[in-house]
């Protein structure tokens, strides 16, 4: 299989090349290789149809900018026009109402509502500071008012728990009468998973909904999902006003297209992903993420955008010069490397945006966070500059002087080491696909910026 | 529990009727794909590439089966019943070799059944279903409650258990799962249970500490019983893209996948992935999931899984 787009354009798109202009002739191949590549990412065929048709519009006799390639233009449009019928940037929530705002969740069996009940109200304490009332309407599948009541125990908001025998509607009422008493910001309802085809279920979910009056009715998918999605999103869009789509599972490798399908079906925003089980993996939706994603090419063009912002040029050629050969990454790069990405928002942000990065090993991707960077900067501050240049040196004695003169354990300096290893593995995989590399290379006719890690 | 379920027809029922409507040759959607005599044009064959891709069958495989169509069908393939029939055999080449059912051999230490597979796709639910399964053969099942990561999972599990007079050995959330699996493997031995069904944690297939921790459980079994588990039991939900192909192959190369179970075939999804990962992998597709209660579990049929997927 293809690695991504740009590769398997890039036997129709070498044609391209030399030719000023984009035409009917030269981009069939070309729109023909896009449609598979969204068929593979699980983008639904209408929807697949429709949006070759407007790519095709969109490219034609378009004239190819000076710095790109025939072919480079067109990876442009296509993502261009991705991004933007993927809509804006998510993230929004209407609170903006007399409190409490009540939330209605609504989905398919095990798409994950239940813990995006949880990252949500953490995400409404913690950044928007307001209190959480969460209560399940899940009376049918054993222990699902426990594992609500247990995920919100983890994230400090109260749980309303309705009486065995109760009805949806009247756990609901209770709930946002429980809500208005205790003056709650803001109520959370968790719905059990149900069919679009179950027409008693979907029923009960309308009845609930009419009952309680959210402000946001939020459809939560699983970013694995096929085909099917679009049947699925079209039926909870008729049977519901959607405010929102959450995708959940986006932590995993799915290269997500039902995400394309769910926003075209139904119209309405992705607000959120889920990209973790913790109640803390919850991310504001980009459309030029996604779309990146689904075309399989990671955020190359956002990703140079932002690294001509915030990169320091000539460090960065230095390093891209030492990724093409492969080798000569040592732990001094590896600390600049660590300062700028620190000054870019850390390294997950950066890594789900390059292709391949999603699939970093574990080790690799849990130390991600601010705290990991700036311990792992104190580490390589503890080393002489030998052991930056030849970490195989690095043993027993030498580990613990540098865990001792960072503040941190032995373990630490292991797992910095073996990271550091992984990193040249790594470098060295995209010098041999010559992906990156190469990419940035034609996107940027030669010199662009090297990877900032 | 709800009446919900008891209202709806399932699946095969659905398609059963649809047989019926169309006089049993053909289900009701290929006919009117293939309307009177037009034969395998090209038309046509855009409309098989349609229901393909649209059940999930994926690019390759489509094009694949299509390619064979062409070459088997060329001029004999007047009819739209003769298109179909090709079709529906070129699939059933692919899926019959991995229709094996599962069968529990009469033997001294309790057969083990280890479940795994990807966030919410069923596992703990089929677990409830296979083991009313087996009582209804007799069979004695025990369950561990090997999730020790997700709230409120062991509760879920003890809640099935209860339900049916299932013995569950658990030790709560945050326990080493391989421990508990190694407990239950004990008492499953020592009281003579003939089946052990062990439930785990969902995890996606790209956490490689998560698939280590799969491994660790195996090894723990084996322990106990060097053959453990005799079966290791992946489960995928059926509407699930092409990113099921990378989950089944990245869970086999992990503990080693000898059956599959399709759940959640009681919607709309067609689960025409499987068909890639027959191909692909030969993993044996044992049980479909069709609903969310115990009795909703039946063995795998290629027939009748081809005829629901070419239906509409
Ligand atoms: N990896 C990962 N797992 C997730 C994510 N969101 C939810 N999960 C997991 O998916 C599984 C199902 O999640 P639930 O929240 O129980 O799903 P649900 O929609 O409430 O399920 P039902 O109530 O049975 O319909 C659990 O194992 C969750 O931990 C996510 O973003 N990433
Ligand atoms: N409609 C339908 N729903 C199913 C089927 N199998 C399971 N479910 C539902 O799917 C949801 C998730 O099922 P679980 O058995 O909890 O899934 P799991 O794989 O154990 O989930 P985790 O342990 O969180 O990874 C529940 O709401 C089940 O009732 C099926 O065949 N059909
Ligand atoms: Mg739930
Ligand atoms: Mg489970």
């Amino acid at each position: 299989m293809f690695e991504n787009l740009s590769e398997r354009l890039g036997a129709s798109l070498k044609r391209l090349r030399g030719s000023g202009r984009l035409t009917e002739k030269n981009i069939q191949e070309a729109l023909r290789e896009v449609r598979m590549a969204l068929l593979e990412a699980d983008v639904a065929l209408p929807v697949v149809r429709d949006f070759i048709e407007q790519v095709r519009e969109r490219a034609l006799g378009r004239d190819v900018m000076q710095s790109l390639s025939p072919g480079e233009e067109f990876v442009r449009v296509v993502r261009d026009e991705l991004t933007h019928v993927m809509g804006d940037v998510g993230g929004e929530l209407d609170l903006k109402v007399t409190p409490p705002a009540i939330f209605l969740m609504a989905g398919l069996q095990g798409s994950g509502k239940t813990t995006t009940v949880a990252k949500l109200a953490r995400h409404l304490k913690e950044k928007h500071k307001k209190s959480v009332l969460v209560a399940s309407c899940d009376v049918y599948r054993p222990a699902a008012m426990e594992q609500l009541e247990t995920l919100a125990g983890e994230v400090g908001a109260r749980c309303y728990r309705g009486e065995a025998d109760a009805t949806p509607v009247a756990i609901a009422t209770a709930a946002v009468e429980t809500a208005r008493k205790r003056a709650c910001d803001v109520v959370i309802i968790d719905t059990a998973g149900r069919l679009h085809v179950d027409d008693a279920m979907m029923s009960e979910i309308k009845v609930l909904h009419e009952a309680v009056h959210p402000v946001e009715t939020l459809f939560v998918a699983d970013s694995m999902a096929g085909q099917d999605a679009a049947n699925v999103a079209r039926a909870f869009g008729e049977a519901l006003p959607l405010t929102g789509v959450i995708l959940s599972k986006a932590d995993g490798d799915a290269r997500g297209g039902a995400a394309l399908s769910i926003r075209q079906v139904t119209g309405k925003p992705i607000k959120f992903l889920g990209v973790g089980e913790k109640t803390d993996a919850l991310e504001v939706f980009h459309p030029d993420r996604v779309a990146s994603r689904i075309l399989g090419m990671g955020d190359v063009l956002g990703f140079i955008e932002e690294a001509e912002h915030k990169l320091d040029r000539k460090q960065a050629q230095k390093l891209a010069q030492k990724i093409k050969k492969g080798k000569g990454f040592d732990l001094e790069d590896y600390r600049d490397q660590l300062r700028q990405v620190r000054s870019m928002g850390g390294v997950s942000s950066l890594l789900e945006k390059l292709p391949g990065g999603g699939q970093l090993p574990a080790a690799a991707q849990q130390q991600v966070g601010e705290r990991e960077l700036i311990r792992s900067e104190a580490i390589i501050n503890s080393m002489t500059p030998l052991e930056r240049r030849r970490p195989l040196i690095i043993k027993g004695s030498r580990k613990r002087r540098i865990a001792a003169g960072s503040g941190t354990q032995v373990q630490d300096v292991n797992r910095l080491l073996k990271q550091m290893m992984q990193m040249q593995k790594m470098m060295k995989r995209m010098k041999k696909r010559g992906g990156m590399g190469q990419l940035l290379a034609g996107l940027k006719g030669g010199g662009g910026p090297g990877m900032p890690f | 529990m709800s009446a919900k379920k008891t209202e709806k027809r399932p699946l095969f029922g659905r398609m059963r009727q649809a047989l019926q409507r169309t006089g049993g040759a053909l289900v009701r959607g290929i006919s009117e794909l293939f309307p009177g005599q037009r034969g395998l044009d090209a038309l046509t064959l855009e409309e098989v590439e349609t229901l393909l891709l649209s059940a999930d069958v994926g690019v390759e495989a489509t094009e694949r089966l299509i390619a064979e169509l062409k070459q088997t069908g060329g001029g004999r393939l007047r009819e739209a019943e003769d298109v179909f029939a090709a079709l529906r055999a070129g699939m059933l080449k692919i899926l019959e070799p991995v229709s094996q059912p599962l069968l529990i051999p009469v033997r001294e230490k309790p057969f083990v059944i280890l479940m795994v597979g990807v966030n919410g796709a069923g596992k703990t639910t089929t677990i409830a279903k296979l083991a009313r399964r087996f009582q209804n053969d007799n069979l004695r099942p025990m369950l561990a409650a090997g999730d020790t990561f997700r709230a409120a999972a062991v509760e879920q599990l003890q809640v099935w258990g209860e339900r049916h007079q299932v013995p569950v050995v658990a030790q709560g959330t945050g326990a080493d799962s391989a421990s508990v699996v190694y407990d239950a493997l004990q008492s499953a031995t020592a009281r003579h249970y003939d089946v052990l069904l062990a439930d785990t944690a969902g995890r996606l297939h790209t956490q490689s500490n998560l698939m280590e921790e799969l491994k660790k459980i195996r090894r723990v079994m084996g322990k106990l019983d060097p053959e453990a588990p005799h079966e290791t039991m992946l489960v995928l939900d059926a509407g699930t893209g092409q990113n099921a192909l990378a989950q089944a192959r990245e869970f086999h190369a992990a503990v080693g996948i000898s059956g599959i179970t399709l759940t959640k075939l009681d919607g709309t999804a067609k689960g025409g992935i499987v068909l890639s990962i027959a191909d692909k992998l030969g993993l044996p597709i044992r049980f479909i999931g069709v609903g969310e209660q115990p009795q909703d579990l039946r063995p795998f049929d290629a027939e009748e899984f081809i005829d629901a997927l070419l239906a509409h």
